[in-house]
């Protein structure tokens, strides 16, 4: 179902959120939450985002839309290059790209009927009559699997998983074809997220949806995506096939997130902050050269003052790290 | 949305089966929590008779608001004028009746203004922030640190006095309360993911404000707006004690107890009874604003 034709890809995208400095001189700080990520997502495939919470991935995925304003790089979905539209053109190209949410509960405006929730996009994009908005809200609804005669009920009457239904047939209403999905079943109860999980991968079938998969759980991602980019401190440090990355792991960091799952397979059962020496950095002075170095265990010299560059060390696995150098090509950063 | 129950729309014509599935919106949540509510059901009874003497005013009332009795003046309670005359022989419960308008109408135009000046500069500076929200907020403040009632005489000088500008004095005066707690509302409103999630779809920043930040501040709204009533009232009744609110021979409670002030120690019940109906009205409002938060928006109650 992966085709090779690329739907959406970014550039050195990079999105630093400014901190409130207390000191009254000094250099302005950034929380580099997005640093100069390039990737590419094909059209049909699943890529999982996994890494600690705190490292980037709701900000990548939402910069990825153009929800958040990228502070730098260039976003290209189907030849466009998203960041030269202005507003008017990008709320058209917003059916397009559609996201859905973690929080069962902040993601359905409480005073709202499921009904006026799921058509809401048509309003926005000035799409259909009246009554065939309600067509359209009942067939989602079932699509969704959710019984259309609660069309009028209020978003606090339905459980959890239902209102994440809830938001997926609100995300599906543009009929888009790029769906962020940020960590879509972290917040339910684990017998709810298989159910979750199965109802995006038939859907992904029926409407041929390209999907971001954002999750802190690799065992979720794993049975979701066929490809995984593992971040870091606002870095992509490795991007591979699932199976690959699972057998070939290359980046330091992707083998202590991999052996802290013990759920896989991995002989050792440490958590992973026992894989790991250290505390996770403060992202608002990563460290300098690679991200990882302070808690990297083949840490050398050049680690702490170089910045790795992207690899292409077999073929479609990236990776950033220094233990790669001369092996396979440089990836072209334009 | 909102206080009034969906009639059998679209939905029911398109789906079958949908008539039958009970539906409870917040707001019918809230009207059922106020129903049980003892106080608040006598307070809504004694609002809407209130509402119900102002608006039939002139046919319940014995005699004009201006008829002169003349060579009765300033006359005890009898058949003939049920709580006695003024000093001008003018029937006192006819002018209680009449005044009852006043009050209201205070409590309804006054509050529509400030409720609107409070909603739009409360939802600018929460929704954009920076520096929108800085210039706004001292605006907030300068216009807050103002004494309330020495400001809205200031207000009824510039304006001259007339009972429109009472009302334009008091909504002047009165928007900055609101206007803070719509701010600090709005502020975590935005954050919100439906808010994410209509922007996501191509929602302008006046639909989102309109279709998901103002209706999740709607009982906040109804409930500053029915506790700021009573001082509402109470002001005009101030103005027009001062001499500055209607001009005779229209009659408000607050100026019947300023013209009764010098016949106090003969005719206490001059003053006493148009004082009882600003109490009773008072109370009411301010009881109903209690039981209306704790319906609505419990979150409030250290406010
Ligand atoms: N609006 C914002 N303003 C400032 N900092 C932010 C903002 N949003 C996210 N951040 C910071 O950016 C970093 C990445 O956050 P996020 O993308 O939410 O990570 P994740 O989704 O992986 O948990 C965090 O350090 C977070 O504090
Ligand atoms: S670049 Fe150096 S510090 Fe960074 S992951 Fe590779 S070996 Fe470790
Ligand atoms: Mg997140």
């Amino acid at each position: 179902m992966t085709g090779s034709e690329s739907l959406l890809s970014v550039h050195k995208l990079r999105k630093w959120f400014p901190v409130k400095s207390t000191a009254l001189f000094g250099e302005k700080q950034y929380v580099k939450a997005v640093n100069d990520i390039t990737l590419d997502i094909r059209r049909g495939e699943t890529l999982g985002v996994v890494g600690e919470s705190g490292c980037g991935k709701t900000t990548l995925g939402r910069t990825m839309i153009r929800l958040i304003e990228p502070t730098g790089g260039r976003i290209v979905f189907e030849g466009k290059d998203l960041t030269g539209l202005n507003e008017k053109q990008m709320r058209l190209m917003r059916k397009d790209l559609q996201i859905m949410f973690q929080d069962p509960y902040g993601s359905l405006n409480p005073r709202m009927t499921v009904g006026d929730i799921i058509t809401e996009p048509y309003v926005f994009q000035k799409m259909y009559t009246k009554k065939e908005r309600v067509e359209k809200a009942v067939e989602l609804m079932k699509i969704c699997g959710l019984d259309p005669v609660y069309i009028r009920r209020y978003p606090h009457e339905f459980s959890g998983g239902q209102r994440q239904r809830i938001g997926i047939a609100r995300s599906l209403a543009l009929r888009p074809k790029f769906l962020v999905c940020d960590e879509p079943v972290s917040a339910l109860d684990v017998s709810i997220q298989s159910q979750i999980i199965n109802l995006l991968m038939d859907l992904q079938q029926e409407f041929g949806l390209t999907y971001l998969f954002i999750s802190h759980n690799l065992s979720v991602v794993y049975h979701m995506v066929d490809r995984i980019a593992v971040m870091y401190l606002g870095n992509l440090v490795e991007l591979a096939d699932k199976e690959e990355l699972y057998r070939d792991t290359a980046h330091p960091y992707t083998r202590a997130l991999l052996k802290s799952i013990p759920s896989l397979d991995f002989r050792e059962e440490h958590r992973l902050r026992a894989a790991l020496k250290g505390d996770i950095p403060s992202p608002i002075n990563p460290p300098k050269g690679c991200v990882f170095h302070t808690r990297c265990e083949s840490c050398t010299e050049r680690c702490r003052t170089q910045t790795p560059p992207l690899r292409e060390i077999a073929p479609r696995h990236m990776v950033a790290c220094h233990l790669y150098e001369g092996q396979g090509k440089l990836v072209e950063q334009q | 949305m909102g206080l009034l129950k969906r009639k059998n729309d679209v939905y029911s014509a398109l789906i079958e089966g949908a008539e039958g599935v009970a539906y409870t919106s917040f707001y019918h949540d809230a009207m059922r929590r106020l129903k049980k509510d003892k106080i608040a059901m006598v307070c809504l009874f004694v609002v809407a008779a209130l509402i119900i003497i102002a608006i039939f005013a002139p046919f319940i009332a014995p005699y004009e608001e201006d008829y002169m009795d003349v060579g009765n003046e300033l006359a005890r309670p009898s058949s003939e004028h049920l709580l006695g005359t003024d000093e001008f022989g003018r029937d006192i419960l006819s002018r209680i009746i009449f005044g009852s308008r006043v009050s209201l109408m205070v409590g309804v135009v006054a509050e529509a203004i400030a409720v609107f000046i409070g909603l739009v500069v409360g939802a600018i500076a929460g929704y954009y922030g920076g520096k929108v929200d800085a210039v706004l907020s001292r605006i907030i403040e300068i216009f807050a640190s103002f004494p309330h009632i020495l400001f809205a005489i200031v207000v009824m000088f510039v304006l001259g006095t007339g009972i429109m500008n009472v009302f334009i004095a008091i909504g002047v005066v009165g928007w900055t309360g609101l206007a803070r707690v719509i701010r600090s509302q709005i502020m975590q409103l935005k954050q919100k993911e439906y808010v994410e999630a209509a922007r996501a779809s191509g929602g302008r920043n006046m639909q989102i404000i309109f279709r998901h930040l103002i209706p999740n501040c709607l009982s906040t709204i109804i409930v500053v707006a029915t506790m700021n009533i009573p001082s509402d009232i109470m002001y005009e009744a101030s103005l027009s004690f001062l001499g500055l609110g209607v001009q005779p021979p229209q009659a408000s409670w607050g100026s019947m107890i300023s013209e009764a002030r010098k016949f106090i120690r003969q005719y206490p019940e001059y003053s006493v009874f148009p004082g009882i109906a600003l109490i009773v009205t008072v109370l009411a409002f301010n009881l109903l604003g209690d039981a209306l938060r704790d319906a609505l928006d419990p979150r409030l109650k250290n406010l």
